[in-house]
């Protein structure tokens, strides 16, 4: 039996460097600065971090990788597996705030509209790496370690994997992310992938 | 017997969680549970036998998914065939003595509705729709419309469900820990839409356990007045020792919700993790509770998709702007199709303080239908206020109301009977505050008795719609004093008798009492301020008015709305402070400092200060030519910036920056000028491709053209290539710019480029965006590849130079 788990996760302090190298600012912040503050002050409080996951033991079966939920022949994704005995697949989303900001800003101020973006792009990776980082130290705990995350449309694994994720993490339900016809996630802030755990599977599962 | 008079006198128990149960049998990841309706339907059954037997009334067919999107029709048929006849099956064989009932089950469809997805509302209503009527066919008892995170697909089902059938319908949604769906709405604007629609019951499932959903459960308690239910879920999954546990044991759970019944929840079940034992522990515990009474709450509201505004003690602004009448540059911006021209005034109202837009786009030359229901999807996208509707063309009315993703105010009826034919079964259907005019085919009675009684009469026929007093607002009709010396006498008069005698909300046009009159601010502002004495709810004002904005804040304060007068004080803060004296070092520090600048204008635009480059062109604009300005100081800043970029030392962020303020420049010097037009170069038609829907490049494209004078017609994003052609051969337009974002959209982007040039042989088409390449773009006969906003420019510029 698989279980989908669901964690909500507070917002951690914005790094602001990180979201000028998002924007595409040089090293010349001066009048970008200030206009930054002013966009991370009006979207303060509007995030709403998630994310669900399931954990799956994988095989080998000819020449494909059995995910658990989904098989696969993607060399790139066999390559970051090579000795894990399990995966956790997750989806994690800040919700939908930041395109409502984006969409507002477009039609009014592109360059908040595209300090926005950059915002969302920088608190969906802390998100994830908040959630990586958790799962790591449980998983250390048990003396097992991860591998880097692994999303739908990295190398050759194709972004077609989606439906297959979407369909057993039960998203839309777990964290109200949808998947749409051309494999777009909405809230457009938010990321799906696949995290390597090697080491020896505890011996009760 | 009816569920609706068993809820009268009963509590209603609904079932638990499915899911759980099914995986336990074998269902195995990512399986689609439906088709178990068929492949194994004594499991099914089971599940619902013993629902019943832990005392559920209903129980939930096995249909959360079951839709066309997932099933082909035949298939969907068949598993909604199934599924109730699997719970009638149950009903035969259950020990239960208490009365059953099936619920057809509607869950979202997992795709997310335009314009944040890319499914249409229509579309939704439609695949809503086939699952509606199949549960008809087969017999369902009610539809239970559920685990719902958007307020918008909440609303496409709860349309289909009653457009499809007679049956009850109960809606439920599942809220986050911050008490919002996911989409942002509070419960109470969704009591307030789904009321407002006509649903039967209305309350909250899935996501939390009961203790966690006991402040969105108040909610619903203190805003309904229609049955409330509560399904939670048993608290949050956990792994113990290998094994799957919910944090919340059948006991606690029980306990939880029959607080929640004893609070006024009258229909209770369970959602994810909990199962028959958890029912039995609920119908145990909850057994001698008696049932609270449903009483009608009487709040007179408006929603938009995040909030209500509710109609009560302060005064609701209502923001005027968006009208085209008397207004040069509006109606150009109608003609034109500029959704930016009439976003930009929503925006700016919203940023002044009011709490409703009214929306009127009518104009005798443009389709208003369209335009109307555009106008409030673009709206409603990115602004938060709820929306007037006002339109004096009912089928607009239809198109705007169905659109809306809310309850909105609906302007106007009349106490003509021809007005309130076809206003009140609009406003039944699709819920909505009616803003009624007391006039009727007699005209506007001159005194306030003559107004009250139409009043009356437009309330008597309302009822017999069911339409409920509380949704309908009184504007009396302020008459200009210039014409009639008593007009605003008997007005506030009116407005006084319908608070007092009728029990009504009243709302009124404040302007126009001043007509023909100079110095208009000062009697409207004196105007509102004594209506507002007088017990008005509402005013549709100017919000740019300093004297209104300054009497609003005042009465509140005045009246004791505005604790500490926090509000006031902020307010006087915005205000302008009168000059203080200009120290002389100071002007020659900032005139030094502008020494590397041609001008203010220049450096505001250089250094990409949008607030200050407004006034910058307004100061110019008083001793030199408009042209002049822009050919001398406008474009010559804006190249300096664009070299910057080309050469690495200007980032994106900050032509952006400098962009903008040029804009805001342009906007002075469009509005101050005659012709209103500061294009001077070709036509240019910009989109972003068929099934993209990213547009912050197009956009940057867009504002940097504009900047250079081109004629910029901005299709929009997820553009069908027909409709770019059609753009390109209406305009003759030498360049189209298409973007695409993604790698799949791409053979979108090259079906347009074909269809152009066999329809548009002329026009030249420059294409960008993330995954293009030089090579990519000459792949798809493109016929310039542009890196960045300034490429495109530089080709454009060279095409237009072309055609002189």
């Amino acid at each position: 039996m698989h279980t989908v788990f669901v964690r909500n996760y507070p917002a951690v302090p914005a790094d602001r460097k990180e979201i000028l190298r998002y924007a595409g600012a040089g090293d010349d912040v001066s009048g970008i600065a200030e206009l930054l503050e002013r966009c991370l002050a009006e979207a303060s409080g509007r995030e709403a971090g998630r994310v669900c996951w399931c954990e799956f033991p994988i095989r080998e079966i000819g020449e494909k990788l059995s995910l658990g939920f989904a098989e696969t022949d993607s060399a790139a994704l066999r390559k970051n597996l090579r000795g894990c005995g399990s995966i956790i697949v997750f989806a994690a989303t800040v919700g939908m705030a930041f395109d409502r900001l984006i969409a507002r800003y477009a039609a009014i101020s592109p360059a908040k509209a595209l300090l926005f973006q950059a915002i969302g792009a920088e608190r969906i990776e802390s998100l994830c790496d908040a959630f990586c980082r958790d799962i790591a130290a449980e998983k250390a705990a048990e003396g097992r370690t991860l591998r880097p995350r692994f999303s739908p449309g990295y190398g050759d694994l194709p972004l077609q994997m989606q439906r297959d994720i979407f369909a057993v993490l039960d998203c839309p339900r777990k964290i109200g992310l949808s998947l749409n016809g051309s494999l777009l996630m909405s809230p457009s802030k938010s990321v799906t992938a696949i995290i390597g755990i090697a080491g020896d599977t505890p011996a009760e599962e | 017997m009816k569920i609706n008079e068993f809820l009268q006198e009963h509590l209603l128990y609904l079932d638990g969680g499915m899911g759980t149960l099914l995986q336990a049998q074998g269902l195995g990841p990512g399986e689609l549970p439906e088709r178990w309706n068929l492949s194994r339907p004594e499991v099914i059954t089971e599940i619902h036998r013993a629902y019943y037997d832990a005392g559920s009334h209903i129980v939930n067919t096995n249909t959360f998914g079951a839709n066309i999107l997932k099933f082909t029709p035949e298939e969907l048929d068949e598993i909604i065939r199934a599924a109730v006849e699997n719970a009638r099956e149950a009903i035969r064989t259950s020990s239960g003595s208490q009365p059953k009932w099936v619920a057809l089950d509607i869950g979202p469809t997992g795709r997310m509705l335009k314009p944040y997805g890319d499914f249409d509302f229509e579309d939704a209503v439609a695949c809503f729709a086939e699952t509606v009527k199949l549960g008809v066919k087969y017999g369902a008892d009610l539809i239970m419309i559920e685990t719902m995170n958007d307020s918008y697909e909440t609303k496409a089902a709860l349309l289909a469900a009653k457009e499809n059938s007679d049956l009850p319908v109960f809606v439920s949604n599942a809220y986050g820990e911050d008490g919002k769906l996911m989409t942002g709405a509070s419960p109470a604007a969704m009591v307030a839409m789904l009321e407002g629609m006509g649903a039967d019951a209305v309350g909250v499932n899935c996501s939390l356990g009961p203790k966690a959903l006991a402040g969105v459960v108040e909610e619903y308690l203190a805003y309904a007045s229609v049955p409330v239910i509560l399904k939670p879920n048993a608290g949050l999954p956990r792994v113990e020792n290998g094994r799957t546990v919910y944090d919340v044991p059948p006991e606690e759970f029980a306990a939880d919700v029959s607080e929640l019944i004893r609070r006024g929840v009258r229909i209770a079940g369970g959602c994810c993790g909990t199962t028959p034992a958890y029912i039995a522990a609920l119908t145990a515990a909850s057994a001698g509770i008696a049932p609270v009474e449903i009483v009608p709450k009487n709040i007179t509201c408006v929603s938009s998709y995040t909030h209500a505004v509710i109609f009560g003690d302060a005064p609701i602004l209502i923001g005027e702007r968006i009208n085209p009448t008397g207004k040069k540059r509006f109606k150009e911006a109608l003609r034109a199709h500029d959704m930016e021209y009439i976003l930009n005034e929503g925006v700016a109202q919203e940023e002044k303080g009011v709490h409703i837009l009214d929306v009127n786009v009518g104009l005798p030359e443009i389709d208003e239908v369209e335009m109307l229901r555009s106008a409030v999807c673009e709206l409603q996208a990115i602004i938060n206020l709820p929306l007037q509707i006002d339109t004096s063309d009912p089928v607009a009315m239809e198109a705007a109301l169905r659109r809306y993703n809310g309850k909105a105010m609906i302007n106007s009826v009349s106490g003509k009977q021809e007005s309130m034919d076809v206003i009140f079964p609009l406003a039944k259907k699709y819920g909505g505050l009616i803003v009624a005019l007391t006039l009727d085919e007699n005209g506007i009675p001159a005194d306030a008795e003559g107004r009250a009684a139409i009043a009356r009469r437009i309330l008597a026929e309302a009822e017999k719609y069911g339409i409920a007093k509380k949704d309908i607002i009184f504007d009396p009709l302020a008459m200009t004093i210039s014409a009639d010396n008593s007009a605003a006498k008997e007005t506030m008069r009116a407005v006084r008798m319908i608070r007092q005698e009728l029990g009504c909300h009243t709302s009124l046009g404040v302007s126009n009492v001043s007509f023909g009159l100079p110095a208009r601010d000062m009697i409207n502002s004196t105007f509102f301020a004594l209506t507002l004495g007088g017990g008005l709810s509402a005013a549709i004002m100017n919000p740019y008015s300093a004297e209104m904005m300054k009497t609003y804040h005042t009465y509140c304060a005045l009246a004791g709305l505005d604790e500490n007068c926090a509000g006031y004080i902020a307010f006087a803060d915005t205000l302008p402070q009168p000059a203080a004296p200009t120290a002389p070092a100071a002007e020659n520090k900032a005139s030094a400092k502008s020494e590397d600048f041609s001008s203010a204008l220049q450096r505001t635009i250089i250094k990409g200060l949008r607030d200050q480059a407004g006034e910058a062109a307004a100061q110019m604009l008083e001793n030199k030519d408009a042209l002049q300005i822009v050919q001398e100081e406008i474009i010559p800043a804006l190249n300096t910036v664009g070299e910057g970029f080309e050469k690495k030392t200007v980032y994106l962020p900050q032509l952006l920056m400098s962009a903008e303020a040029a804009k805001a420049a342009f906007e002075v010097i469009k509005s101050r000028t005659a012709s209103g037009k500061t294009a001077d170069k070709c036509a240019f038609v910009i989109a972003t491709v068929k099934g993209d829907i990213h547009d912050i490049g197009k956009n940057i494209v867009k504002l940097i053209l504009e900047n250079y004078g081109f004629a910029v017609t901005d299709l929009g994003r997820d553009v069908p290539p027909e409709r770019v052609v059609e753009e390109v051969v209406r305009l003759h337009a030498p360049i189209a710019g298409l973007s695409a974002l993604m790698t799949t959209t791409v053979p979108a982007m090259e079906e347009t480029i074909q269809l152009l040039r066999r329809d548009a042989p002329w026009c030249r088409i420059v294409v960008g965006g993330a995954v293009l390449t030089k090579e990519y773009a000459d792949a798809i006969g493109a016929d310039k590849y542009a890196r960045d906003a300034m490429e495109a420019v530089r080709y454009a510029e060279e095409i237009d130079r072309g055609l002189q």
